[in-house]
């Protein structure tokens, strides 16, 4: 009996070992890249949080000063909890406001569901800087839509709010444009996710007298459930790294109430000139990242 | 009785079928406006684009933006050097230059990624081979990762790889982000696994096998991530204006940017680039747009 | 034929990389110890022949960001020296960046325009510039405007820009409005000054209750145009930015807090971290704000793209410009533009960029390189050609040249100059969102002057 086990395990090993050589075949062209150009770098920014990297000298090997000073910035915290604020607002807004309009479009005619579903995508599509450009003219202090409509037109400001230069309103101002230029993606994935859905079991559902937001979360609800958590991996790493954003409009400010740690780190590195603190930077928000990655993945495996 | 209440129901889901419309139609607009307001600020004079009050509609329309675009800069239209020899076309607009090196780079960093992608993913997916766990984690992690966090070590690598200041110094990193090989295995998964094996019990190898049983069924997911990275790596701001800096080898975004005065924003000029930068990626979304939709959705969903 | 398509990329790919791969960060870096390439260098120390081509990249100034002009400049070089120079243009927004990744990946430019704020404190100051001490003998060091020249020099004495061209900044008021306001009267036309500073604060009053809107930003979104908000905060009540010796920042100073209070009491003036300089010319431009105080010649002769013509706004109202408020003689702030040269090791090419300094500098050629910028020529003669008449005929930069002799002390070479710019935006978005003055502005003084010790 025992030899038997063995034997199996012997020809599974065999056979591993020849999957192993060609699998690491395919895996070749794509692995010379991401060693290249982004495991290499990635190995190199580790190695520089410990050193105080600027231009114009040698590195000086500092050890962990770079993270202890890190803690003790209260700029750094200030980003910190904006980057947390930006990520904890956005991406249960991102996943229920695209699946409120995935819903509500899907239920449209063929023509309208698909030009709305291209609408919603353009912001995606039309790239950043070009966008963000208008947003900016959008909530322009003195002669920005917002205020004129605000007050011109409805009334209800009595005097022009400058809504990138508040610190009250400008991180509000930076989510709203982040979840417009992120629902494009969701929305898509709703819709057909929605079209996917047994229609058989809704059906059922109605005949036993369910009504529709019976019908929406009893059936529909728990088999988009892996389109949900890929949304949730998806727009919570897309919030993390929003960068340009900040860059074009505020530049963090003002105050730093829009400091968030993407940008930090480059006001650092490029501003200040402190390669090895932005990169003890990004060590951090990296660590970060891959724990709450980690959990979502966990968290979408166990389902 | 019953039918009363059978009327009531359809006509309160009419009304809410109505309101939905319309709070969609309201968001829809709001998307599609910056776009709007850039191809119709193209087109506009220097004193409607400059105006206190809005100026929805160009009053006069003026092709003079676009040919202030066209000949503030000027370039060869194709350049490149063979044994010491530089081979240079006619010299052409710039705008039109970055506009082609803007769909190389999108293009090439589009099929190199396809295939590397659609390889790796492939293996990942349907082979068991040592250090797969290991390796997916790795790709999960860098995926998380900031790009800026590595764009120093980055910068220095493609120094002295002599690939600074090329446009292929923009492509690697594209190839390189483990985005696709991600994408590629959660659509890989979605095959039955039968399917690979009685393909390799007929004989055939493991390259055939890919290209002729895996390759046309994950089509669908490789069209999704073929627009995934033209859409991304057209918009991929930062890493070209870190790594790029000769006019002629510019992308069409950071072109417009380095036409900007000295202090004042040249707004007409600013908006005519941003039409002729999106217009082609729309075209090309709403081409592909149903693959897009299809592939993406069969990727996520079944993941 | 698709496999075949397929199999030509994956080729052309292998290829690339194989094209690559020789020179791997680690074999470069120790391939630099070896004799051979060091040899050639030390070969040609002997005797220098300059190099055939170099770079230059420019900022936006004046008409130096215009590819027709600089090109025909260019092409006079050329024919002139048989130099050929490759040109890049940056602008501000960016530009910083774009040199600070060129610098990190070894790829700087040789030749590089911009004002010493730029090539003396911050690259000459990290020890990436040349010293062009050499290139000044005593007839240049007594042609050129001594201010100029010595904002230059770094502190250990080295020279680090080669200058060319001048200007003040100063500031600038919606004059049709001014005049319906009735808040003339606040100011001398003829001389471009405000009678006193409280003749300032009551002409923006004024103006404010004529037009029941804000009448001038502090613009403190980013460091563009950071030159205006300084030099009116530095005049109102006679603060300084630096010490004298160029050591340490000071505007933490009671002068200082007391100006940016009076900032803070006025209607007509709102802080504004929404906006930076260009933006806040944008605003002026189209008759929203009827004062900038990011301004200069270059702005003045503008024929804005509104095309109602140079000293106009978009909305055809008359521009006046104007000295900063001060109770004393404004102190303007000088912008000074020239050459600097990077040390990239390569003295074949610093020998051809040093050929280019002298003939954009100090040649017969210097009156088109002016000409180009649209400032001030820094001389009035090179190697005896006149350049007092460049300007001869254009009324507005005649009358222009009564802001010259406000020009005041050139502090932006002090050391930590990039982190104290952003160290002053940052304090003024402070200040304007209710933090305590005193406490802001000694805060980040502080960092400024933590950043000047180095």
């Amino acid at each position: 009996m025992p030899n038997k086990t063995v034997s199996i395990h012997k020809r599974s090993r065999r056979l591993m070992a020849r999957e192993t050589v060609s699998s690491y075949l395919f895996l070749a062209p794509f692995m010379v890249f991401f060693v290249m150009f982004v495991l290499y770098p990635m190995i190199m920014c580790v190695y520089t949080s410990f050193f105080d990297a600027t231009m114009g000298r040698d590195d000086i090997f500092v050890g962990f000063d770079n993270y202890v000073e890190l803690f003790n910035d209260s700029v750094f915290r200030k980003a910190l909890l904006n980057t947390l604020i930006i990520v904890l607002v956005s991406v249960p807004v991102t996943c229920a406001f695209s699946l409120w309009i995935a819903s509500a479009i899907s239920k449209m005619p063929v023509a309208a569901t698909s030009a709305f579903r291209c609408i919603f995508y353009l912001p995606v599509v039309t790239g950043s800087v070009a966008v963000t450009m208008v947003w900016r003219w959008m909530f322009n202090n003195y002669y920005g839509i917002f205020n004129y409509i605000g007050k011109d037109v409805l009334g209800v400001l009595d005097k022009n709010i400058n809504w990138l230069g508040d610190s009250r309103y400008a991180l509000g101002c930076i989510i709203l444009i982040l979840l417009t230029t992120s629902v494009g993606q969701p929305i898509v994935l709703y819709v057909s996710a929605l079209d996917n859905v047994d229609k058989s079991l809704v059906e059922a559902a109605e005949v036993d007298g369910a009504n529709a937001m019976q019908a929406f979360w009893r059936i529909k609800w728990p088999q988009m459930m892996p389109t949900t958590l890929y949304i949730l991996v998806i727009t919570t790493i897309n919030s993390f790294q929003c960068f340009a954003l900040i860059q074009l409009l505020t530049s963090g400010g003002p105050n730093h109430s829009t400091m968030t740690i993407m940008y930090y780190i480059y006001y650092n590195a490029f501003k200040l000139y402190r390669y090895g603190y932005g990169n003890a930077m990004g060590v951090i928000l990296a660590i970060i990242i891959a724990i709450l990655s980690a959990i979502q993945f966990r968290a979408g495996q166990e389902r | 009785m019953k039918k009363n209440t059978l009327e009531a129901a359809q006509v309160r889901s009419r009304i809410y079928y109505i309101g939905s419309f319309l709070a969609v139609g309201i968001f829809a607009f709001l998307f599609a406006f910056p776009l709007y307001w850039i191809i119709t600020g193209a087109f506009k004079t220097g004193q409607d684009i400059n105006s206190a009050t809005p100026v929805w509609w160009p009053s006069e329309w003026t092709m003079d933006n676009f040919e202030r675009l066209m000949s503030k800069r000027s370039a060869p239209v194709f350049d490149f050097t063979i044994f010491g020899y530089t081979i240079a076309g006619p010299t052409v607009p710039a705008a039109f230059r970055w506009l082609l090196n803007t769909v190389f780079m999108a293009v090439v960093s589009m099929l190199i990624t396809c295939l590397t992608a659609a390889m790796a993913g492939y293996v990942l997916a349907k082979k068991r081979f040592w250090g797969r766990t290991i390796l997916f984690s790795l790709i999960v992690c860098a995926m998380a990762l900031p790009k800026q966090v590595i764009l120093i070590p980055l910068l220095r690598e493609m120094n002295s790889l002599g690939l600074y200041d090329n446009i292929w110094a923009v492509i690697f990193p594209i190839v390189g982000w483990p985005f696709g090989v991600f994408l590629m295995k959660q659509f890989s998964e979605g095959i039955p696994t039968e399917m690979v094996e009685a393909s390799r019990i007929d004989g055939a190898s493991e390259w055939r096998t890919f290209t002729d049983v895996m390759f046309p069924m994950i089509k669908p997911g490789v069209g999704a991530l073929a627009i995934f990275t033209f859409i991304n790596s057209w918009n991929d701001y930062f890493m070209q204006l870190i790594m790029l800096t000769s006019s002629k080898n510019l992308t069409i975004s950071l072109g417009i940017a380095t036409m900007q005065g000295e202090a004042s924003t040249d707004y007409g000029l600013l908006m005519a680039g941003s039409a002729l930068a999106s217009v082609p990626i729309i075209i090309v979304f709403l081409i592909f747009q149903k693959y897009f939709t299809k592939g993406i959705t069969m990727g996520a969903v079944k993941g | 034929m698709k496999r075949l398509t397929t199999l030509l990329i994956a080729m052309a790919m292998v290829l690339s990389l194989a094209a690559c791969t020789p020179s791997s960060p680690e074999e470069t870096e120790s391939s630099n110890t070896p004799t051979p390439s060091t040899a050639a260098t030390e070969a040609t120390d002997d005797m220098v022949t300059a190099a055939t081509e170099i770079t230059l990249w420019t900022y936006p100034i004046g008409n130096w960001g215009t590819q027709d002009t600089v090109d025909a400049l260019m092409a006079d070089f050329e024919a002139a020296t048989g130099i050929k120079v490759t040109v890049e243009y940056l602008n501000y927004t960016d530009g910083d960046d774009k040199v600070n990744t060129a610098i990190e990946a070894g790829a700087a430019p040789d030749l590089i325009m911009e004002g010493p704020e730029r090539l003396v404190a911050n690259w000459g100051d990290k020890g990436l510039m040349v010293d062009l001490s050499d290139l000044l003998d005593d007839t240049d060091i007594a042609e050129i405007n001594a201010a100029a020249l010595t904002a230059c020099y770094s502190t250990d004495g080295a020279c680090y820009e080669y200058p060319v061209v001048m200007t003040a900044h100063c500031m600038a008021i919606n004059k049709t409005v001014f005049e319906a306001a009735g808040a003339m009267g606040y100011l001398n036309e003829e001389t471009h000054t405000w009678n006193s500073v409280e003749d300032f604060v009551a002409a923006i009053q004024a103006v404010y209750e004529y037009t029941g809107s804000t009448v001038g930003a502090i613009y403190c979104g980013g460091q563009g145009g950071d030159q205006g908000t300084r030099a009116l905060v530095n005049n109102l009540c006679g603060g300084t930015f630096t010490n004298a010796e160029h050591t340490a920042y000071t505007w933490d100073s009671a002068e200082n807090i007391e100006a940016l209070e009076l900032l803070l009491s006025m209607d007509g003036i709102d802080f504004d971290a929404s906006i930076v300089g260009g933006d806040e010319i944008q605003l002026f431009y189209n008759g929203t704000l009827k004062v900038a105080f990011c301004w200069n010649i270059a702005q003045q002769l503008d024929p804005n793209t509104a095309g109602t013509g140079a000293g106009m706004t978009g909305t055809g109202d008359e521009i006046l410009f104007m000295a900063f408020p001060s109770d004393d003689t404004p102190q303007l702030c000088g912008g000074i533009w020239g050459f600097g040269i990077f040390d990239n090791g390569d003295d074949a090419k610093i020998e051809a960029a040093k050929t280019f300094i002298k003939y954009m500098c100090d040649s017969e050629a210097t009156a088109d390189a002016v000409t180009a910028a649209n400032y001030f020529a820094v001389r009035d003669t090179a190697e005896g050609t006149d350049l007092s008449g460049i300007w001869a005929d254009n009324e507005i930069m005649n009358e222009y040249n009564v802001l010259m002799p406000m020009l005041g002390d050139y502090y932006q070479v002090t050391s930590g100059w990039a982190e104290a710019r952003t160290a002053w935006w940052n304090m003024l978005q402070a200040v304007g969102s209710g933090t305590d003055v005193t406490a802001a502005v000694a805060d980040y003084a502080a960092q400024a002057n933590a950043a000047a010790a180095g």
